[in-house]
C-alpha cells in the first residue's frame, strides 16, 4: 500500500504540509514560523484502522484535522476513493463530508450544552436532508440503539451522562451521516480503562458491521496495538517510522519508536524498565533541530543526523515497513 | 539510574496512619459518603498507590488527609488520620498549615494551574522553606538552586528566575514537586502527577520521583488510574472502588495473582503495548453513584461472580488466609468471609 | 445497561433557580414588577390629569389633594411622575432591547470571522468605549433631534458597545470548542453554527448584562430629558421633572425630589434584579 499510483479505494495521504505563523505585525513578537506538519504521508486500506501516534507538539492532531480540511493544509494530496479531497470546494465539499467524520477527544466539549441529544444527532441529518422527519427521528433512535444507549437518553441534555456515555452520543453523531471514513483524535484518553474498553470494543463493533475505514491518533501505544492493523509513528511533524502495528512495536527500527515503546509502561513489575531522569525536552515546533528532528535525543546520533533530514525508507525483507532513519536499528 | 530494590514488609513502622475515615459531601441537603470506612497505613520509605477510576474517591482520600476539602459541603464524618502522634482529622486549619508544605507535601495534576503562573519559580520554591523554616531570603535562593538541580532541572540558577510558563510541561512538574520536597518532608502525596504528561516525559518525572524517595527516605502515596505506571514503582497497591479498598497488596502479588475480580477486570480490560490484545475485556455498567449506593457490595452489579449475599450484605476488608498483607473485599474469593 | 440519574423536573429546576436568585432578587423583581404595573395603569391610577394646568394651584407643597405637590404649572407631581414611569420604562427597554440585539449579532460575527474584520470593529467598539457615555448620548440626540424615537436610538447608540465585546470573548472561545468542530465538520454553515451553536450559549450572560444596563439606560434618559434633549415637553418625564425642579429648588424642594427618588426606585429594583440573575446564572452552579 506504499505505491503512489494508490489503488482508488482507501485513503492515501501525500505529502502532507501545514506551518502556522505567528507573530509579526507592528507590535507583534518575532514572526514564527510553526512547522505542524513538515512532510506527512499516509495510506489507510479501505476498512481498516490506521493508527497515528505520537506525543504532543508531534502535528498528529493537526494531521487529523487536515485530512479532513477543517483545517486547509498548505500542500500534499487526499485522495479517498478515487476523489481528490482537495480539489473540492462549496457544495461538493459539503457532500464530501457525509463521508468523512471525526470522533473527539473531549467528551465533555464535543456535546453542545443546550441542545438535547436528539437535537444533536437529527441536525446532520435534516441539514443534508438526509429524509422525512419521520425517516430522521426513526434513524436518530436506530443510532441510540446502535451505540447502547437507551432511546430515552434522546431528550436529556448532554450534562446528564457520564464521559463514556457522552462518547457513545458523539460517535453516534459521527455515524449519523452514514460515514466510511473514520478520523478519531484519541476517543478514549479522557476516559477511564474500563470505559475504554467498552468504547474500543463499540468502535471494533462499528468497524467491523459498517467497514470503516480509521484514521486513529493516540499517544497511547497498548491502545494503538489493540485496534490497529497498521500504524504510524509522527515526531515533529514528519513520520519517522510506519509499519504493521505488532512488528514496529516488537521490533522498532526508528529509535523514537523504540524509546516511545520502552516508555509506555506495561502491567507488569517483574518489567520495570530503567527509569532515566534526565531532562530531554521535545523540541518545539517553531525552532526544530537541523536535520533530523530526533538528533539531540538519539543515543545513535552522527554527522549525517544533524545535517541531513533522513526521508522514508522501506525496510528489507518486510512488506509495509518504512522508515526515516540514516542508521535504522 | 535504577530504582532501588523495595522496602521489605518486615520494616513495618508507619508514618500514615487512617483509620475507618469516611469523607461525606452535602448534596441536595443530605450527606453522603465519598470515602467509606477508609483505613490504610503508609510505611516508612515505601510508595503506596492508590489505584481508582473515577468516582472510586482516590483523590478524595489525599485531599481528606490533608485537609484540603472545600470548606463548605464536605467533611471527614468520621475515623482518624494518625500522623506523628496526632489526629489531622482534629487539627484546626493553624495547625494543619504548619503540616502542610512542611511534613506532608502534595503535588498536583496540572502543574500550570497548580503553580502561580505572575511568580517567578524561584521565589515559589523559596515561599515554602521561609514560610516553615524561616530561612533568610538569601537562604532560601541558595537552597531553591539545589532543589531545581535535585530535580533534574538543567542551568537551575539561571531557571530560577524564570516564570512557569517558560518552562514546558514536564519541566513545570519537576518544579512542583522541587517545591513539595523543600522543607523535607516525611510524606509526599502525588495526584495524578503524571496523567497530564507525554510518556517519555512520564518516564522522566517517575524516576525523579523514584530518586528522590531514596535520596530522602520519604514516603510516597502515588494516586492514578493508570495500572501501567504504578506497576514501575510502587511497592505496594490499594485498589479503590466506590469510596472503599477492594483489595491491597503487595505490587508482584496484585500483578501476579489479583484476587477481587475488580483488579481481575481492570487488568484485562488495560490494553498492553507489548502483546497481542484480542481478549480485552471491557467491564459492563458503571459505577454507582454515590446517592444510590447499594446496600451490599458496591460491584456486584458488574461482577460476574456475584451470590446472592453480595446484594444484600456488604463484605469487609479482611486479610486472606495466611497472607496478611494481602487484604480484600469479597465474599466469594475471600476464604476468610465464608 | 446504562442508568442515568432522575432527570429533575421542570418545576424543580425553576425552584432551585429562583432560591439561588436569592432574596434581594426578589424584592428587586417585586419593585420591578409594581412599577411595571402603574405604568401601564396609569391613566387609572394617576389621581389627576398630568397635563392639566392651574394657576391656582402652582407649587402647592404635599397635601391630600396633590400627595407629592405640584409643579410651576399647578400639575399634580405624582400624576406626573406615574405617566413619567411609561417613558423611562419604555425608553429604558427599547434602547436596550436594541442595543443588546445589535451589540451581539456584531460581537458574535466579528468574533467568528476574526482576522482584520474583527479587529477593526473593536477598534471601532473602543472609541466608542472611550466616550463618556453621556457625552455620545448628547452629540447623537443632538443631531437627530429630540423626540421620543431619537431618544431611544440615542441611548442604544451609547449602549451598544459593551454588548459588541460582552458578546465576542465567549464567541472567541466557543468556536474553538469542539462540539462548534463537529458541526463544521459535519458541513454546518458558517450562520448556522454561529446562530444555533454560539449564540445560546452566550444568551444567559447577555440578559443579566441587559438588565443591569438597563438601569443605565433610564439614568441616562432622566439626564438627557434633564438637559433638555429628552422627551420634549409638556410630556412628564422624569428628567424633565428634575431639572424644573432644579430650578426651584429652593422654594419647592418636591419638585426635585420625588423625580429623583423614582429614578433611584427603578435603578435599584433593576440592579437587584440584575445582581441575583448574575449569581443565578453562575457557572459554579451549573452542572457538566
Amino acid at each position: 500500500m506504499n505505491n503512489r499510483d494508490s489503488s482508488p479505494s482507501g485513503i492515501v495521504v501525500e505529502h502532507l504540509r501545514k506551518h502556522y505563523v505567528t507573530g509579526g505585525g507592528l507590535f507583534g513578537r518575532a514572526r514564527q514560523t510553526v512547522r505542524a506538519i513538515a512532510d506527512v504521508s499516509l495510506a489507510i486500506p479501505k476498512g481498516q484502522a490506521v493508527g497515528l501516534v505520537g506525543e504532543s507538539g508531534c502535528g498528529k492532531s493537526t494531521v487529523a484535522r487536515a485530512v479532513l480540511r477543517l483545517v486547509e493544509p498548505d500542500a500534499g494530496r487526499i485522495v479517498h476513493d478515487g476523489i481528490d479531497v482537495r480539489a473540492l470546494s462549496g457544495k461538493a465539499l459539503r457532500l464530501y463530508r457525509r463521508r468523512a467524520q471525526l470522533v473527539f477527544q473531549d467528551p465533555y466539549a464535543s456535546l453542545n450544552p443546550k441542545r438535547t441529544v436528539r437535537q444533536t444527532l437529527e441536525e446532520p441529518l435534516r441539514v443534508h436532508r438526509m429524509g422525512t422527519p419521520a425517516e430522521i427521528a426513526r434513524s436518530v433512535e436506530a443510532a441510540m440503539a446502535e451505540v447502547g444507549l437507551p432511546a430515552e437518553s434522546l431528550s436529556r441534555y448532554a450534562y446528564e451522562f457520564s464521559g463514556g456515555q457522552r462518547q457513545r452520543i458523539g460517535i453516534a453523531r459521527a455515524l449519523i451521516l452514514q460515514p466510511d471514513f473514520i478520523v478519531a483524535d484519541e476517543p478514549v484518553s479522557a476516559l477511564d480503562v474500563s470505559v475504554q474498553a467498552q468504547i474500543l470494543q463499540l468502535l471494533k463493533k462499528l468497524q467491523q458491521d459498517r467497514g470503516l475505514s480509521f484514521l486513529f491518533v493516540s499517544h497511547d501505544l497498548g491502545v494503538v496495538r489493540h485496534f490497529c492493523y497498521l500504524t504510524s509513528v509522527m515526531y515533529l511533524g514528519r513520520i519517522v517510522e510506519s509499519g504493521p502495528t505488532a512488528q514496529i512495536l516488537d521490533d522498532p527500527r526508528h529509535p523514537y519508536t523504540r524509546l516511545l515503546r520502552d516508555s509506555s509502561p506495561v502491567p507488569d513489575p517483574g518489567h520495570r524498565i530503567a527509569l532515566v531522569s534526565a531532562a530531554q525536552e521535545l523540541p518545539s515546533a517553531a525552532n526544530p533541530p537541523p536535520g533530523c528532528a530526533f538528533h539531540p535525543r538519539c543515543p545513535h546520533a552522527r554527522d549525517r543526523c544533524r545535517a541531513e533530514t533522513p526521508a522514508p525508507q522501506p525496510v528489507a525483507g518486510q512488506a509495509r515497513r518504512t522508515v526515516a532513519c540514516h542508521f535504522p536499528l | 539510574m535504577n530504582r532501588t530494590v523495595s522496602s521489605s514488609a518486615c520494616a513495618a513502622e508507619s508514618v500514615l496512619d487512617i483509620r475507618g475515615m469516611r469523607t461525606e459531601f452535602l448534596i441536595d441537603g443530605q450527606w453522603h459518603a465519598a470515602v467509606r470506612d477508609l483505613s490504610l497505613t503508609v510505611r516508612r520509605n515505601e510508595t503506596l498507590a492508590i489505584v481508582g477510576e473515577s468516582g472510586s474517591g482516590k483523590s478524595m482520600t489525599a485531599l481528606s488527609v490533608l485537609g484540603l476539602l472545600p470548606a463548605k459541603g464536605a467533611r471527614i464524618g468520621a475515623g482518624q488520620v494518625m500522623f506523628e502522634g496526632q489526629d489531622l482529622a482534629r487539627l484546626s486549619e493553624r495547625q494543619m498549615r504548619r503540616i502542610r508544605g512542611n511534613r506532608i507535601a502534595m503535588v498536583f495534576q496540572e502543574p500550570m494551574t497548580s503553580l502561580n503562573p505572575t511568580m517567578r519559580v524561584g521565589e515559589q520554591i523559596g515561599e515554602s522553606l521561609r514560610a516553615h523554616k524561616g530561612v533568610s531570603r538569601a537562604e532560601a535562593r541558595r537552597q531553591a538552586v539545589q532543589l531545581l538541580l535535585q530535580v533534574g532541572i538543567p542551568s537551575a540558577q539561571t531557571r530560577l528566575d524564570d516564570y512557569p510558563h517558560q518552562f514546558s510541561g514536564g519541566m513545570r512538574q519537576r518544579v512542583m514537586i522541587a517545591m513539595a520536597i523543600a522543607c523535607q518532608p516525611t510524606l509526599l502525596l502525588a495526584d495524578e502527577p503524571t496523567t497530564a504528561l507525554d510518556v517519555t516525559i512520564q518516564a522522566q518525572v517517575l524516576a525523579v520521583l523514584n530518586e528522590l524517595k531514596a535520596s530522602q527516605g520519604m514516603s510516597m502515596v502515588f494516586i492514578t488510574h493508570n495500572l501501567g505506571a504504578v506497576a514501575l514503582i510502587a511497592d505496594r497497591v490499594a485498589v479503590m472502588y466506590a469510596g472503599e479498598i477492594v483489595e491491597l497488596a503487595p505490587v508482584a502479588d496484585l500483578y501476579a495473582r489479583p484476587v477481587h475480580p475488580y483488579t481481575e477486570a481492570l487488568l484485562a480490560a488495560m490494553p498492553r503495548v507489548d502483546r497481542v490484545n484480542e481478549d480485552l475485556r471491557p467491564i459492563p455498567g458503571g459505577v454507582p453513584s454515590i446517592r444510590a449506593l447499594p446496600a451490599g457490595c458496591a460491584y456486584a452489579d458488574r461482577c460476574p461472580l456475584k451470590i446472592d449475599r453480595c446484594e444484600t450484605e456488604a463484605p469487609r476488608l479482611a486479610p486472606l488466609p495466611g497472607d496478611v498483607e494481602h487484604p480484600v473485599r469479597c465474599f466469594v474469593r475471600n476464604p476468610e468471609m465464608t | 445497561m446504562h442508568t442515568l440519574q432522575a432527570v429533575p423536573t421542570a418545576q424543580a429546576r425553576f425552584m432551585r433557580f429562583m432560591s439561588r436568585a436569592g432574596l434581594a432578587g426578589w424584592v428587586g423583581l417585586g419593585l420591578l414588577l409594581c412599577i411595571t404595573l402603574v405604568a401601564i395603569f396609569a391613566p387609572w391610577i394617576a389621581p389627576h390629569d398630568p397635563l392639566e394646568q392651574s394657576i391656582v394651584n402652582r407649587l402647592l407643597p404635599p397635601s391630600p389633594e396633590f400627595l407629592l405637590g405640584t409643579d410651576s404649572y399647578g400639575r399634580d407631581v405624582l400624576s406626573r411622575i406615574i405617566h413619567g414611569a411609561r417613558v423611562s420604562l419604555v425608553v429604558g427597554f427599547l434602547s436596550i432591547l436594541i442595543a443588546m440585539t445589535a451589540g451581539t449579532v456584531v460581537g458574535v460575527v466579528s468574533g467568528y470571522v476574526g482576522g482584520r474584520c474583527d479587529q477593526l470593529v473593536m477598534a471601532i467598539v473602543d472609541v466608542m468605549l472611550s466616550f463618556p457615555s453621556l457625552l455620545l448620548g448628547l452629540m447623537v440626540a443632538a443631531v437627530l433631534g429630540a423626540s421620543l424615537e431619537n431618544l431611544i436610538i440615542a441611548i442604544a447608540i451609547t449602549e451598544v458597545a459593551p454588548f459588541v465585546r460582552l458578546a465576542r470573548a465567549p464567541t472567541l472561545a466557543l468556536k474553538e470548542k469542539e462540539f462548534v468542530e463537529a458541526g463544521r465538520a459535519l458541513g454546518f454553515s458558517h450562520a448556522r453554527l454561529m446562530s444555533v451553536h454560539i449564540l445560546p450559549n452566550l444568551v444567559a450572560d447577555i440578559l443579566v448584562m441587559g438588565s443591569l444596563w438597563m438601569a443605565t439606560a433610564i439614568r441616562t434618559e432622566a439626564s438627557l430629558s434633564f438637559i433638555g434633549l429628552g422627551v420634549r415637553p409638556p410630556t412628564a418625564t422624569w428628567g424633565g421633572m428634575i431639572r424644573e425642579g432644579f430650578e426651584n429648588i429652593l422654594d419647592a424642594w418636591w419638585l426635585a425630589v420625588f423625580p429623583s427618588l423614582a429614578v433611584l426606585l427603578v435603578v435599584l429594583a433593576l440592579n437587584l434584579l440584575g445582581d441575583a440573575l448574575r449569581d443565578a446564572v453562575d457557572p459554579k452552579y451549573r452542572k457538566g
